[in-house]
């Protein structure tokens, strides 16, 4: 599995969505990922590739775009 | 300034002149915003007759008692906007709060919040007991404070889990292990004070009697909510503090002060015992009888202010808590800004003889 593709899986299985919705897909834009989804979802992302987020950053992960960005800190390359 | 600016600055790093200074900017910004947005706030400030031009320092800043939230939806933005909505505790029948967030609003409490409590506990995540069972953040539409609580500070946990189940019963074997995995690493643990003293203290110390005991001398742990629920028990923060330093070696604990109506502007008990107020947020203590202000150490009702509500009306309130503030940038542990001590609730009577003074105000 690429890393695109297990990101990917880290939304759709956390949040309970297709892979069709994850284009644009904002914090707080679907009920399923409110501020409890968010914290299972920085788990989900945090053991999918063994790293551990900053504090800033999971306040900055607004959207499935910018987790994309925040990932390259970790050297996660998508 | 706006609120960016303001998480620039180190929580507890302004005197009394610069954050004065900063809450003068940025609170008469914040009344005169919801006095434009939101129409029920616009008509108490008509009501009594406040003029917001007229207005030099925070400190005469009206205040909204914390009650009202119970009684209005008061909201500053439009409804399409609330991305969550949080409620007071309350016993069933009673009537609770409702405090509505945007995306800013809501962001903001928790960058507050990570820069209030890393400033006590490192910037570091750490593996994280949360003393609670899971099933209190499972009503996702609707957040009790204690929900709203523990979700704020899951954010400085790394791995985390729940000590006690939906039973509030403690699981034993998930500590061991827990505790076991993580050896040597320091580890938060996070609750409500009474959960804590009932359903964790209370079952170390059956436990110990078993001959099981927990070696918790390399935790952190942050706890609130109150002392209200442990009058009965008879229970001082002292006491508090030693009894669990003597049944699991527990030394670093903090207690917290904070309201769901001003959510991520809490207020940490520093190493010295006292209350922090950082430069989110400030508090007054107020008279009863004519709710002017009270001198350092004496005792008054406490109005809270807070730079984060925007999506709301709620960046100056009075509480129905009485405190004394001890000082104000001179606390032995270094941390700038007031410093001061929860005493107690406001009695029924004194609260309606209180509300009554406050209705007069507004005629
Ligand atoms: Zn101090």
């Amino acid at each position: 599995m690429t890393n695109l593709e297990k990101y990917n899986k880290t939304f759709t299985e956390t949040l309970g969505i297709s892979e069709d919705e994850l284009q644009g897909l904002e914090y707080q834009g679907i009920s399923q990922w409110d501020s409890v989804g968010h914290m299972g979802l920085v788990s989900a992302i945090e053991d999918e590739f063994d790293i551990m987020m900053d504090t800033d950053d999971i306040i900055d992960f607004s959207s499935y775009e910018k987790g994309k960005e925040i990932l390259k800190k970790y050297d996660v390359e998508l | 300034m706006n609120f960016e600016n303001i998480l620039e600055i180190p929580p507890y790093s302004l005197n009394k002149e610069d954050k004065e200074k900063l809450l003068n900017d940025r609170l008469i910004k914040l009344t005169k915003f919801h006095k434009e947005n939101c129409p029920e706030y616009s008509r108490i400030l008509d009501s009594i007759d406040f003029k917001v031009d007229s207005i030099k320092s925070y400190k005469d800043l009206p205040f909204l008692p914390v009650r009202l939230f119970k009684e209005l939806e008061l909201k500053s933005v439009d409804k399409s906007e609330i991305v969550k909505t949080m409620t007071s505790s309350g016993t069933t029948g009673q009537a609770v709060s409702k405090i509505f967030l945007d995306r800013t609003t809501s962001s903001n409490q928790q960058k507050a919040m990570v820069k209030i409590v890393s400033s006590f506990t490192g910037s570091s995540r750490m593996p994280m007991i949360i003393i609670d069972c899971p099933s209190v953040v499972k009503n996702r539409m609707m957040f009790s404070a204690r929900g709203a609580g523990i979700l704020g500070f899951s954010m400085f946990g790394s791995k985390k889990i729940y000590a006690l189940d939906d039973d509030m019963k403690l699981d034993v074997d998930a500590m061991r292990d827990f505790l076991l995995k993580y050896k040597g690493q320091k580890i938060l643990l996070f609750g409500f004070t009474f959960m804590i003293w009932q359903h964790f203290y209370k079952e170390l110390i059956r436990l110990e009697k078993e001959g099981v005991k927990f070696d918790l001398s390399n935790g952190i742990m942050i706890h609130g909510g109150g002392w209200k629920k442990l009058v009965n028990e008879a229970v001082s923060p002292e006491e508090f503090h030693q009894r669990l330093n003597n049944v699991c070696g527990l030394d670093s604990i903090h207690d917290y002060y904070g309201m769901v109506e001003q959510t991520g502007c809490i207020y940490m008990q520093c190493e010295c015992g006292h209350l922090h107020a950082s430069i989110f947020s400030d508090i007054i203590t107020r008279r009863p009888i004519d709710f002017s202000e009270c001198d350092f150490n004496e005792k008054g009702i406490i109005q809270v202010l807070s730079t984060i509500p925007e999506s709301y009306p709620g960046h100056s309130l009075i509480t129905e808590d009485e405190g004394i503030i001890l000082g104000e940038d001179d606390c032995p542990c270094g941390r700038k800004g007031k410093y001061f001590k929860i005493t107690g609730r406001m009695k029924n009577a004194e609260l309606r003889g209180c509300s009554d003074t406050y209705a007069a105000k507004f005629k």
